[in-house]
């Protein structure tokens, strides 16, 4: 028909909302003209390199860098002793610590920084770092967070020793962090003691490290005669480096620029601030001259935010049919030498209390308690949402375990469990309101397009044969996320409010430019955030110019991670570009000399109601603002919305894993994944998919080969890609996406978020797996990665393998 | 430190003077000397395969030559892969084709995946899947899980040798999934 | 991530590099693929003074077929390995096993030399020679010698070359029609060394083993071949029983070194399962 093929044309040319448009950021990536930020080269920029620490836990007893200073092209080389003057040898963390900048008298994990040499080049820099001489005392090391907190342990945190509160309360321990704790205990502790099942395993997240692939950096530029400082950054929080960076240095914002411009990949890696930012901006001022400072694989796998180092013990009391009664849950939290996490300052565990899951269990009560080691500080990261990762696999877990002991299937067990649709929104006993969610139709779904009851059979046929080499499981995950962090009376960040920004000024052509206060590490908000716009303002998105990163021009924001961007910025946009369309609206009248009333927005037109011939198109009206405005109204097409959620977003997913498992070598070969999200309303559905895709390997790679061991001297083993497991091509298995539509009521766009979800429900999925494969054997958990390793060491044990002669039992 | 050294070789089919010491890597030149920066640095232990560039008819890490063993070479880089189109079109089949399937997201990886899948197409003109993600093995991405990348490869395999593609992300959907 | 400095010289003949390595003396490292080397002095773990590179010397390349041999010069690439006609034709173990080191890009570079003389107990050539019965060339000051391959692995970066020599060429009597071959490689991710890999050159003769060879890579300070193994498969017909008996011999034999992919039970454990499927494998690939 006319009328349909000419609104198909429209909205073809719109690019808006739910279509799959290809990515304004590809063009200058795929032809290597991306700006990251080792690629910037400014006249008479210097490369700084970090001399670190071999020692886990040691005194330094001297440092000497006269031979470093000597060597030609060196221009200095900067130690604690340097920074002192200027108070900068300590800087705040984001989690209310402090952590040293260059070692001051002492190192407290391997690789810390000790001292950062300037020269003119990176080779030359490299073969100064060589030269620093540096003498240690070494001292015992704390390796194992379960014994941090023993009358005996070494003293980590010896700057801190005699301060009884932290940023989070009292310290029960010279290594003691904080203990945080929420829910009814009284109440949770009584179900438990009523209950008629009860199960309780200790699960181990183990550390691990988001590797991005391109390491962190920065340049730093502070011009003497103007007084102006520029830094770029591989940073995911411009706005939030500019301040911090400001109270650093009491240099005033106004006169400081932050500049993240590509970035190759941050998966919550490029959150905090460095040691080596700082350094390389003292050296600047120092020096007048622009340096740069980009750090190496093994540095960024051994001395960059981690991730996890959660040593949980679960507990769930239900009924003999499987209804869950209570949660209780106890961590102990790694944060390693210096608590860096970045968290919304209220919640030092992020939001692991929404390891309820998706289930309505009535009672829960969760204690962390955090804890300093000689292990590199971090904790919060890698696609996690803010712990997330650690809940979901937390409450999946322990699901499973209680499907074990019932005998329920476990999906079914789930199915018993889940918080009914009617239930939204839904307030858990730990006091997180889930907005949406409709749980049951989504695992559903999965089971039917695997043919849930056919695999089921497989397995039985296989497990009833001797014989057979290969162990088959099949896992499951059905998880609730909570992202889009997030309303300012519960989340901020060093005292500002989790908000974000965005403003929109149209162009007298109709074409547009648009800035938001997130940064893009590959999700495609260049492309995203454009379409909004384009369905919300009727411009075509191919004309809307989308920037970010930049803070002298982006309004504020707090930056992109924990999936907050669609959520958060995402809102704004969605409110920005409505502003701009009731402004449109009443020129758009005006020009038509009737009420704004009596038209109506028709994706790229106002069109006078019952008339539809006649129309004046966002375009037109673009043109009208800039000469003829209604009387009281201002010229120009411009909008800023600052959005500060009402909520959080609840993005929720039911994945189904089937792997075989060889008995004899610990193999594991994943067969089929089937990932299902709900992240309400769809942007771009390529997008999603290449976002689901991304995380479900991350997981994948945690789940099956990540890990980074510490020896009892607290040396890293294994912190390059020789041992740090990053799946190839060949290893990664093929991934089926599917999807369920659950808008959220408080989003102006009813979108969620999506990119963590993947990652923080694969990784329990997979174990989930391995473990069915031996559970007909007795085996209710398995510590992660399942390395053939670590999966051959359960098969010796259960008796499966060859044993030491090889021969087939 | 060492006499430097001359070292002349064609870049994209450019002449390129330099001058190195012999410790000097590849990857190194191109970027900072040659200003070529697209070719990227994600490791120091040759295993992320970010630094590819096409030398002498062969895939390497550029980041494990050193540039005086690159004397007389013939060097390409992603910053001359459009140059090779077919047919005059603004991008190569490759690049065309990871646009196409979104085989990107940050970028970072992606200057060396389009110069591994580059010479992987002109020895294997039709890859299998299986045969795709072997021979891209010396490519890691920590964003893409590489699906989209293997169709990509496809893609372009199709298009070079004269046969009919089609994107697996249409704009929009079919007008038969269109809701009523 | 960048190497101490060091002259570079890149001579144009065989002689001339041996001239040099022999002025330089231990200060000199001799550059093939530099894909072992490099990495190590990108690291800092080695700094040569000097490094030679063999990059010009075509006479140490090519594969060709000459007196019932077949002849591979060293500083020929994996790359070339994998895609000779003549070795996926009279010798695919070669070829089995290049296809299994490391990735695409090191392998344009990485050569059949470089691989073997590294010493690296971990490289997957010396047990394929080893499996193959491959005698090496070896040039220096003095005249050529030849080093049969099972004498030429020492120890851990330890091999028969004495200081000043370079192998030139490897040398693989042309198995004969009908021999059965295995490449059996395990490894935590396709580009990493072993857990543990073994090569197998096998024939029949009337059902029973007319010859075996049964060589394991990174299980041992060096590769080695698993000769206790054979002797007890010579003249059996290779049925269950026998195949244990082999892979519990192979096992025996083995001291790898517990790192990040497994302990010594793991690792021994692994060569027995590599050992065997390379003995099927092997088995089902005999005329």
């Amino acid at each position: 028909m006319g009328t349909m093929q000419a609104d198909q044309e429209r909205l073809a040319a719109l690019e808006g909302m739910g279509c799959s448009r290809k990515r304004r950021e590809d063009p200058r990536f795929l032809q290597g003209k991306g700006n990251y930020v080792d690629d910037i080269h400014l006249p008479g920029m210097l490369f700084g390199a970090m001399v670190r620490s071999p020692y886990a836990h040691a005194r330094i007893t001297r440092i000497d860098t006269s031979r470093a200073l000597a060597l030609p092209g060196v221009r200095a080389v900067l130690t604690a002793e340097d920074l002192k003057p200027l108070k900068l040898h300590w800087m705040p963390t984001l989690a209310g610590d402090v952590q040293a900048v260059l070692a001051d008298g002492k190192v407290s994990f391997q690789n810390q920084e000790v001292a950062y040499v300037v020269a003119d080049d990176r080779y030359i820099a490299a073969d100064g770092a060589e030269l620093v001489e540096v003498e240690y005392e070494e001292l015992p090391a704390l390796v194992d967070p379960l014994r941090a907190l023993e009358a005996d342990a070494p003293v980590v945190r010896t700057d801190i020793e005699g301060k009884l509160t932290g940023a989070h309360g009292a310290r029960s321990h010279p290594n003691h962090i904080f203990r945080w704790d929420i829910g009814d205990k009284d109440k949770t502790d009584r179900a438990f003691d009523g209950a008629d099942v009860t199960v309780v395993q200790d699960i181990v997240y183990p550390r691990v490290h988001p590797c991005p692939l391109e390491t962190c950096g920065c340049v730093a530029s502070y011009d003497k005669v103007r007084g102006d400082l520029t830094v770029w950054i591989t940073s995911q929080a411009p706005h939030v480096v500019r301040t911090v960076v400001g109270l650093l240095s009491s240099i005033p914002e106004s006169k400081i620029r932050i500049v993240s411009p590509d970035i190759g990949g941050g998966f919550g890696n490029k959150v905090g601030v460095y040691p080596g930012y700082v350094t390389s901006i003292v050296a600047s001022i120092v020096l007048g001259r622009p340096v740069k400072w980009i750090e190496s694989r093994s540095e960024n796998l051994s001395t960059t935010a981690f991730a996890r180092d959660y040593y949980m013990r679960g507990e769930l009391a239900a009924t003999p049919d499987g209804l869950v009664k209570a949660l209780r849950v106890h961590v102990t939290a790694d944060h390693g030498a210096f608590d860096a996490c970045a968290d919304p300052t209220k919640w030092p565990a992020g939001m692991f209390h929404v390891c309820t899951g998706s289930y309505q269990i009535p009672n829960a009560y969760v204690a962390v308690d955090g804890v300093y080691t000689n292990k590199f500080p971090g904790g919060v990261a890698y696609r996690c949402s803010f712990r997330v990762t650690e809940a979901v696999y937390l409450i999946e877990r322990m699901m499973d375990v209680l499907a074990l002991r019932l005998g329920i299937d476990k999906t079914e067990l789930r199915l018993r469990n889940f918080i009914r649709k009617e239930q939204f929104p839904y307030t858990s006993p730990l006091g997180l309101e889930y907005d949406s969610g409709d749980y049951e139709p989504a695992l559903r779904k999965v089971l039917a397009a695997v043919d849930y009851p056919a695999l089921l059979a497989e397995q039985k046929a296989r497990r009833a044969n001797a014989d057979e080499e290969w162990l088959m499981g099949i896992g499951v995950c059905t998880f609730t996320e909570i992202v889009g962090a997030g309303p300012s009376k519960m989340c901020d960040i060093l005292g500002i409010g989790m908000f974000d920004s965005c403003e929109i000024r149209v162009h007298p052509d109709g074409s547009a430019i648009a800035r938001m206060g997130t940064i893009t590490q590959g999700q495609g908000h260049q492309t995203t955030y454009a379409q909004i716009i384009a369905s919300e303002a009727g411009i075509p998105a191919s004309q809307i110019a989308v920037e970010e990163g930049d803070t002298s021009t982006a309004p504020y924001g707090l930056g992109t991670y924990g999936s907050r961007s669609t959520p958060v910025a995402g809102a704004a946009v969605a409110r920005a570009s409505r502003k701009i369309r009731e402004k449109a609206r009443r020129i758009a009248a005006h020009l038509m000399e009737v009420s704004p009333d009596d038209v109506e927005f028709d994706l790229d037109r106002f069109v006078l109601k019952g008339s539809p011939d006649q129309s004046k198109t966002v375009k037109e009206v673009a043109w009208a603002a800039y000469n003829n405005v209604p009387p009281g109204e201002e010229m120009g097409l411009e909008a800023v919305d600052y959005y500060d959620p009402p909520n959080f977003t609840f993005p929720f997913g039911a994945y189904l894993c089937v792997v075989d498992v060889n008995r004899y070598t610990g193999e594991s070969k994943v067969r089929r994944f089937y990932a299902l999200d709900d992240c309400g309303t769809r942007i771009n559905p390529m997008i999603i998919e290449g976002q689901v895709h991304g995380g479900l390997t991350e997981g994948f790679a945690v789940a099956m080969g990540q890990q980074m061991p510490y020896d009892e001297s607290g040396n890293l083993l294994g912190a390059t890609l020789l041992d740090y497991f990053v799946p190839t091509a060949v290893e990664t298995p093929h991934w089926e996406t599917d999807y369920t539509v659950t808008p959220s009521p408080h989003h102006p766009i009813g979108a969620k978020g999506v990119a963590e979800s993947p990652h923080v429900g694969s990784i329990p999925c997979f174990t989930s797996a391995v473990v069915d494969a031996f559970a007909h054997l007795g085996v209710t958990h398995m510590t992660m990665p399942h390395t053939s390793f670590h999966v051959w060491q359960q098969c010796q044990a259960l008796g499966l393998t060859r044993g030491t002669t090889g021969a087939t039992p | 430190m060492t006499a430097k050294v001359l070292v002349s070789f064609h870049l994209n089919g450019t002449p390129a003077d330099v001058v190195v010491e012999p410790r000097e890597l590849l990857i190194h030149t191109l970027r900072e000397k040659c200003q070529h920066t697209g070719p990227h640095i994600g490791c120091e232990t040759s295993h992320c395969g970010a630094c590819t560039v096409d030398m002498n008819g062969m895939s390497v890490k550029s980041c494990t030559v050193l540039t005086v063993q690159a004397e007389g070479a013939q060097v390409l880089t992603v910053e001359g892969l459009a140059a090779l189109a077919q047919d005059g079109a603004a991008l190569h089949a490759l690049q065309e084709g990871f646009a196409q399937e979104h085989a990107l997201q940050c970028g970072f990886c992606t200057p060396g995946m389009l110069m591994r899948g580059y010479r992987l197409l002109q020895e294997n003109p039709d890859p299998s899947e299986a045969e795709i993600r072997y021979w891209l093995a010396g490519n890691l991405c920590r964003c893409t899980g590489y699906q989209n990348i293997v169709k990509a490869v496809q893609y372009a395999a199709r298009k070079l040798r004269g046969e009919a593609v089609e994107t697996s992300h249409p704009l929009l959907p079919a007008a038969a999934e269109q809701p009523a | 991530m960048i190497p101490r400095p060091f002259e570079y010289h890149r001579p144009a003949s065989l002689p001339e590099a041996l001239a040099m390595l022999s002025q330089y003396g231990d200060d000199a490292r001799v550059l093939a693929g530099g894909h072992s080397l490099l990495p190590m002095m990108k690291l800092r773990f080695a700094s040569p003074g000097h490094l030679v590179d063999l990059g010009r010397l075509d006479e140490l390349r090519g594969i060709r077929e000459e007196a019932g041999e077949i002849r591979i010069g060293a500083m020929t690439t994996e790359h070339d390995l994998i895609d000779s006609a003549l070795l996926q034709q009279k010798c695919p173990l070669i070829v089995e096993g290049a296809r299994q080191i490391s990735d695409p890009q090191v392998r344009y570079l990485g050569t059949i030399g470089g691989d073997i003389a590294h010493g690296d107990p971990g490289n997957d050539h010396p047990a394929l020679m080893l499996a193959l019965d491959a005698t090496f060339v070896v040039a220096g000051s003095g005249a050529e010698r030849t080093i049969p391959a099972d004498a030429f692995f020492l120890g851990t970066y330890e091999t028969a070359l004495a200081p000043g020599e370079i192998l030139r060429e490897i040398r693989i009597p042309v198995p004969p029609p009908g021999t059965g071959y295995s490449y059996a490689k395990l490894k935590r991710k396709t580009g990493d060394f072993a857990t543990a890999a073994t090569a197998v050159v096998l024939r029949l003769s009337g059902g029973t083993v007319s010859h075996v060879r049964i060589a394991l890579t990174n299980v041992a300070p060096t590769s080695f071949r698993a000769t206790e193994a054979e002797q007890a498969l010579q003249g059996k017909t290779p049925d269950a029983a026998a195949i244990d008996d082999a892979v519990a011999r192979a096992m025996a034999r083995c001291a790898p070194s517990e790192d990040l992919r497994g302990d010594a039970a793991y690792k021994t454990a692994m060569a027995g399962e590599m050992t065997r499927r390379a003995l099927l494998a092997a088995q089902a690939r005999t005329a």
